[in-house]
């Protein structure tokens, strides 16, 4: 009856059961219960719309990535030069003025994360339609990752900031915020929401067809 | 770590599967059942829901998502972190994280401050968007865990509202970045090492002791035990 290449071991899903599960609080209700009667969360088996909802956001993350790293993400003025820094630039700036460490936890919070991030959505987003290439319990841990570093690229975002706010020294120098600190930090919060529409459900929909 | 959850329902003819009965909303549950079963959030595995012993874990068969994780008096000490983020933040806001200084000029900025000198200009939004996200979201959430905690560490029953609140705090969890904003200083810090003298103010140890806190508090929290307690009305 059952498959030995199955991914994982058998479970039956609240969805099996004719149950809803609250993704929130984790309590299951009959199906077609619309609210948690615990938490208030609003119940869904699966979330129909999720991958439009992960596919809208994710757009908007890309778009808002592009013009991230063509403008300045930095504006220094000195008493002899003004320097116009984007991201990629100032971490090669960074690079040879003695900080490659710096250098590359800069590149990675805001190039490696971030594009690993556009890939990993849209990897999650297509696989979740077709046969299943790539085990669902390695696709789930991808997930899980995506979810949690996402928030660690507004790393940058907090840097500009925080070095904007603080050098301020009249002539001698000043740094001021560049356009780009802001569709950046624009392209992290959409690419959150992208992956917070995923339904993560839907991932092992298709390992488990019955 | 073993696996505690208990009697994964419908295991090929599960005991407590009554496919006998057709109730109507639920074809193959008890309905009288209902409210002893769980879901994974993650992968919707079913489970009966039954708490491991303290300091253990149930993981999801499947997914292995942590499901429960109750420890002894957690608590109060949750309830006490909370206390401790909602003081450190709170102080933090007006406290600088760090100064610099160059050949006698010399600027101290707390977060309170870079809100200020952001507004007005195009950034403003970026300011703002860094008070709630570093300052805003972690102490609401604090405030909130410690508004549906106390009631329960104390044995009474949940507050008003207790469970929409808990919620919240959930909700809001993703976008709590405090501790971001602490690794954030230190490469500031390292960035401005070539231009200026830069020094850590009292702020950027405050943040420090949030991460710290914020960690401890993420291992204490057992949201399976907080919501079952909510339960009980």
């Amino acid at each position: 009856m059952v498959g030995m290449e199955r991914a994982g071991p058998e479970v039956t899903t609240a969805r099996e059961a004719g149950l809803v599960a609250c993704r929130r609080c984790a309590k299951v209700w009959p199906m077609g219960t619309s609210t948690c009667q615990r938490c208030g969360e609003r119940l869904q088996s699966r979330d129909t719309m999720s991958l439009q909802k992960v596919w809208a956001w994710w757009v908007a993350g890309v778009l808002a990535y592009i013009p991230a790293n063509l403008y300045p993400m930095l504006q220094t003025r000195t008493l002899f030069r003004r320097q116009e820094d984007t991201i990629i630039g100032g971490a090669i700036e960074l690079f040879l003025h003695g900080s490659p460490f710096i250098a590359f936890v800069i590149l990675f919070a805001s190039v490696a994360i971030p594009v690993g991030k556009f890939l990993a959505i849209a990897f999650l987003a297509i696989s979740v339609g077709r046969a299943d290439s790539f085990g669902a319990g390695a696709r789930n841990r991808l997930y899980e990752v995506v979810e949690f570093i996402g928030r660690w690229s507004m790393i940058d975002v907090f840097v500009v900031a925080i070095l904007a706010s603080l050098v301020q020294l009249n002539v001698i120098v000043s740094i001021a915020p560049g356009p780009a600190s802001l569709t950046f930090a624009l392209s992290v919060i959409f690419t959150m929401l992208s992956a917070q529409a995923f339904d993560s459900r839907l991932i092992w929909d298709k390992v488990d067809p019955r | 770590m073993p696996v505690r959850v208990d009697e994964r329902v419908l295991a090929v003819g599960g005991g407590s599967v009554d496919t006998r009965r057709p109730a109507m909303e639920s074809p193959l549950v008890d309905s009288d059942d209902i409210p002893n079963l769980m879901a994974c959030p993650q992968c919707d595995a079913l489970y009966r829901a039954k708490a491991p012993p303290p300091g253990e874990r149930a993981v999801c068969a499947r997914c292995h998502t942590v499901l429960a994780a109750p420890r002894k008096r957690a608590g109060t000490a949750i309830v006490a972190l909370a206390v401790a983020v909602v003081i450190l933040v709170g102080a933090a806001a007006f406290l600088p994280f760090l100064s610099i200084s160059v050949i006698g000029l010399g600027n101290a900025v707390s977060i309170f401050d870079a809100v200020i000198v952001f507004t007005g200009g195009e950034l403003a939004l970026l300011a703002i968007a860094m008070a709630v996200l570093v300052l805003i979201i972690p102490v609401v959430r604090a405030l909130l865990v410690i508004y549906v905690l106390v009631p329960l560490v104390l044995d009474r029953p949940p507050a008003k509202y207790a469970a929409r609140a808990f919620r919240w705090s959930e909700r809001l969890r993703p976008w709590s970045m405090a501790e971001i904003f602490a690794i954030g200083c230190a490469v500031a810090l390292v960035k401005l090492t070539d231009l200026a003298n830069v020094e850590f103010g009292p702020a950027f140890w405050m943040f420090a002791g949030v991460v710290v806190v914020i960690v401890l508090q993420d291992r204490f929290m057992c949201r399976w035990s907080v919501w079952n307690a909510l339960d009980r009305k």
